[in-house]
């Protein structure tokens, strides 16, 4: 049933800016006023020196957060803003994964910076309407949607008549809503969040593209550090754009028969390999449930455990099964690797959509843990229904399944009780009450509900207060850090990964370094100087992809089927053919070459200002980079009896006499050697990334990488203090 | 007796790279075996020898999250 008729309140035409060599070199603003219904529309330029030194993105993102920021400003301040932005490979459609924008905002979750990327057609769709990046800020006086016409170059503001603030609902209604007909919904992309964005903190932006074959709308989710929450907040219940029209040729690249040269080289990787590799277009990143749980890395029950039992419920095969097959998956033009699973015809069996049929987007493989073995449910069907609901009402999964867990443990160690839960019996593995709890979450149904979605850190400050739960226990089971939740991985015995999940710029989140195998598998990271070089290789890589508009997957869930023995060590973990094309792929769309060395000092310029930017807002030194005992070993007895004989060897490895010990001393004795190795990997990993002893870059860094404006250079020499030099 | 990834590990006679493979439960698909730095093709795992007190490397070449 198509929505009433939406009030106009502001519309702006503007003369769009033609794209060359991949950028347009003009920005939108909108601005919302400030609850007075002041609405404001500006293009903005793009200087030499923003794309110099912040590339596009992220970068971008975080540019303009910063001039439009204090250090006092709080994330429902009027001043936050949300920047959505591409980068210049955004939008090829001649190589994989070229669809991605990164959303860069002040977090309600971290208390500071925060991005987070989504793939599907919006990106793509705004750059073609003349933008290399849209910034909101402001709060309007009411709730209101935007929609950018990409066709006709004006953007407009109405008043929302839409009653369902959830996703799904939300999308559907808007591409039916824009859209001249069946056909037409395709041009067009949505974002929106979900109820879970009025109280949680954990709501995500949500965003839309239409699928042709199913005739539905499908969601992408830039999940994570409460942008939802944020979009909310500043009165948009949703944005949309459209374009109808666009070609291969968009970004004006300079020499297009490169791009096309590497696109057909990997496309023709992924025909031939993807099913002996890691199956991308059969099941996803879902194929990592099993191999988690035989190197126990699948977080089980809050992290205690690394592999269970029941695995093969929720195994790589039993979710090939339920995802429909031979449907093209991709989220942008000209992905092949095509990783976007879905469930058909999926009956609801509980919540408001009850008994109706539903598309089921994912889950992917954090999701399939997250919701699933983390809070001790191993039924798959479970975790595609929390998923379904989790993306309706705009909750990140990630954040979500580890909150849940942190409080299931509480639950049964006997922090909370039925009492505080209003009724609901939060043993690991109870179906029933914990999705019950994922919709009072959802909805803010009561003083537990909205605690929990606060997320654990302020959800412990709760407890403790209002329950006299033990904060010293919490704060050691609790897989959070920067106020962010940990992704799906168990880390304990990786202290490279240590470093990938707990000295990250926005908290444990796996985007920066994925390190657990290459460490503690094949052992290729020996020393604390291996180990700090990977970090800061692999973040400073990784980031890259969110300056250009790219998606990760393509550079290594596929690789040549030689690479692993024509590239020796960590070399070969660096795919690099694969980085090769992305080198030749930037100069052939931007005419400018680029090196090996040239593209990690494009993310290291962007890397730097986004840690000093932390620092502006209070946070970014070593205090905030801490990691919790239960990412270090085991913290119960039942922990250390999963794997007895493996611990005892680990404390003979340290020359420790183990004779007569008790189990809770052996643990003791763990963490305090484990806790010595964190702080020597800290420091290394500081040092090689330029920063002193406390976490901040130095001034020679920041020199070094051309980020030393007046206002940065002001707010180092306040933080840095000699007794902190290396 | 052979190294494997840096750690001691048990050889016998006749010990393949599928073998040891095996023993070691790494099941992992995308796997690459290097003895005594040199590259095994996969489609030899079954057949080349590992010779008392090599140095093996097994790399798992997963992309992860």
């Amino acid at each position: 049933m198509a929505i009433p008729e939406m009030k106009l309140l502001a519309e702006w035409s503007y003369e769009p800016a033609k794209i060359h060599r991949g950028y347009s070199r003009e920005t939108l603003y909108i601005g919302l006023g400030n609850k007075d219904g002041n609405y404001k529309f500006e293009k903005r330029p793009v200087s030499d020196d923003m794309i110099e030194k912040f590339t596009g993105g992220r970068g971008f993102g975080l540019k303009l957060l910063w001039d439009a920021v204090t250090g006092d400003t709080k994330w429902n301040d009027p001043e936050n803003e949300i920047v959505i932005a591409g980068g210049p490979f955004c939008g090829i459609t001649q190589y994989p994964g070229a669809g991605k924008c990164y959303s860069v905002f002040l977090s309600p979750a971290t208390k500071q910076t925060y991005n987070s990327n989504a793939g599907g057609y919006f990106a793509p769709f705004v750059k073609f309407a003349g933008f290399d990046a849209l910034e909101l800020q402001g709060k309007a006086d009411r709730p209101v949607v935007i929609f950018i016409d990409g066709d006709n170059y004006k953007v407009q503001i109405f008043e929302s008549t839409l009653e369902d603030i959830n996703a799904y609902t939300v999308s559907e209604e808007l591409h039916e809503y824009f859209a001249k007909d069946e056909d037409d919904k395709r041009t067009i992309s949505v974002i929106s969040s979900g109820i879970g964005a009025r109280t949680t903190y954990w709501a995500g932006m949500n965003f839309s593209f239409y699928d042709q074959k199913r005739k539905v709308v499908r969601l992408k989710q830039a999940g994570r550090g409460g942008g939802g929450t944020v979009l909310y907040d500043k009165g948009v219940i949703a944005m949309a754009v459209k374009r109808t029209h666009f070609t291969g040729l968009e970004n004006d690249p300079a020499d297009i028969k490169t791009i096309q040269r590497c696109g057909v080289s990997v496309h023709k990787r992924i025909h031939d390999l993807d099913d002996t590799q890691s199956k991308m277009r059969s099941v996803g990143t879902a194929h990592l449930t099993e191999i988690m749980d035989a190197y126990y890395i699948l977080p089980v029950n809050n992290y205690k455990f690394g592999k269970h039992k029941d695995i093969d419920n929720i195994s790589s095969q039993t979710y090939t099964s339920l995802f429909t097959q031979g449907m093209a998956d991709g989220c942008w033009y000209g992905c092949s690797l095509a990783c976007a699973k879905a469930v058909d015809h999926f009956y609801l069996q509980t919540g408001p959509w009850k008994g109706k049929p539903v598309t089921v987007d994912g889950p992917e493989y954090e999701t399939a843990a997250g919701l699933g073995s983390n809070v001790g449910i191993f039924d798959a069907r479970w975790s595609i229904e929390a998923n379904f609901y989790a993306d309706h009402y705009g909750l990140d999964t990630i954040s979500l399944g580890t909150g849940m867990a942190f409080i299931c443990e509480c639950y049964e160690l006997g922090l909370i009780n039925k009492e505080h839960t209003h009724g609901l019996d939060l043993n690991f593995g109870r179906k029933a009450d914990i999705m019950e709890l994922i919709h009072r979450i959802a909805h803010g149904s009561d003083d537990f509900a909205i605690a929990c979605g606060h997320g654990i850190e302020e959800a412990r400050e709760y407890f403790a207060e209002h329950y006299g739960a033990d904060m010293q226990t919490m704060k050691k089971i609790g897989m959070c850090c920067q106020g962010l939740e940990a992704s799906e991985y168990r880390c304990q015995e990786s202290i490279a990964q240590w470093g990938g999940y707990f000295l990250t710029l926005k908290g444990p989140q796996h985007d920066e370094a994925w390190l657990i195998f290459m460490d503690m598998v094949n052992k290729q990271l020996p020393t604390y100087e291996d180990k700090a070089e990977a970090l800061f290789f692999f973040p400073n890589f990784r980031l890259w992809f969110s300056l250009q508009g790219l998606c990760k997957l393509p550079w290594n869930d596929i690789e040549p089927a030689d690479n692993g023995i024509k590239y020796k060590g960590v070399e070969a973990a660096r795919v690099p053919e694969h980085l090769q094309n992305y080198l030749d792929i930037y100069e052939a769309i931007t005419g400018k070459p680029l090196t090996r060395d040239g593209l990690i000092e494009q993310s290291e310029k962007v890397y730097n200002f986004e840690r000093i930017f932390n620092l502006r807002m209070g946070r970014g030194t070593a205090k905030y980079h801490e990691a919790p005992d239960r990412a270090l070993g085991p913290v119960w007895e039942d922990e250390w009896n999963e794997r007895p004989d493996y611990f005892d060897e680990k404390l003979k490895e340290f020359g420790e006499n183990i004779d007569g010990l008790s189990v809770k001393e052996k643990i003791a004795l763990l963490q305090k050697h484990r806790r010595g190795q964190w702080e020597e990997l800290k420091m290394a990993v500081y040092k090689r990334r330029g920063w002193n002893k406390n976490g901040i870059p130095t001034l020679a860094t920041v020199k070094r990488l051309g980020i030393d404006y007046p206002d940065v250079v002001e707010l180092l020499n306040k933080h840095l203090r000699p007794e902190d030099e290396f | 007796m052979i190294t494997v990834n840096g750690d001691k590990f048990p050889w016998h006679d006749g010990m393949t790279v599928a073998q040891l493979l095996a023993e070691k439960n790494y099941k992992f698909r995308l796997i690459s075996v290097w003895v005594n730095d040199c590259a095994v093709e996969k489609r030899l795992f079954d057949r080349e020898l590992i010779p008392d007190g090599a140095n093996v490397q097994v790399i798992h070449n997963i992309s992860g999250g």
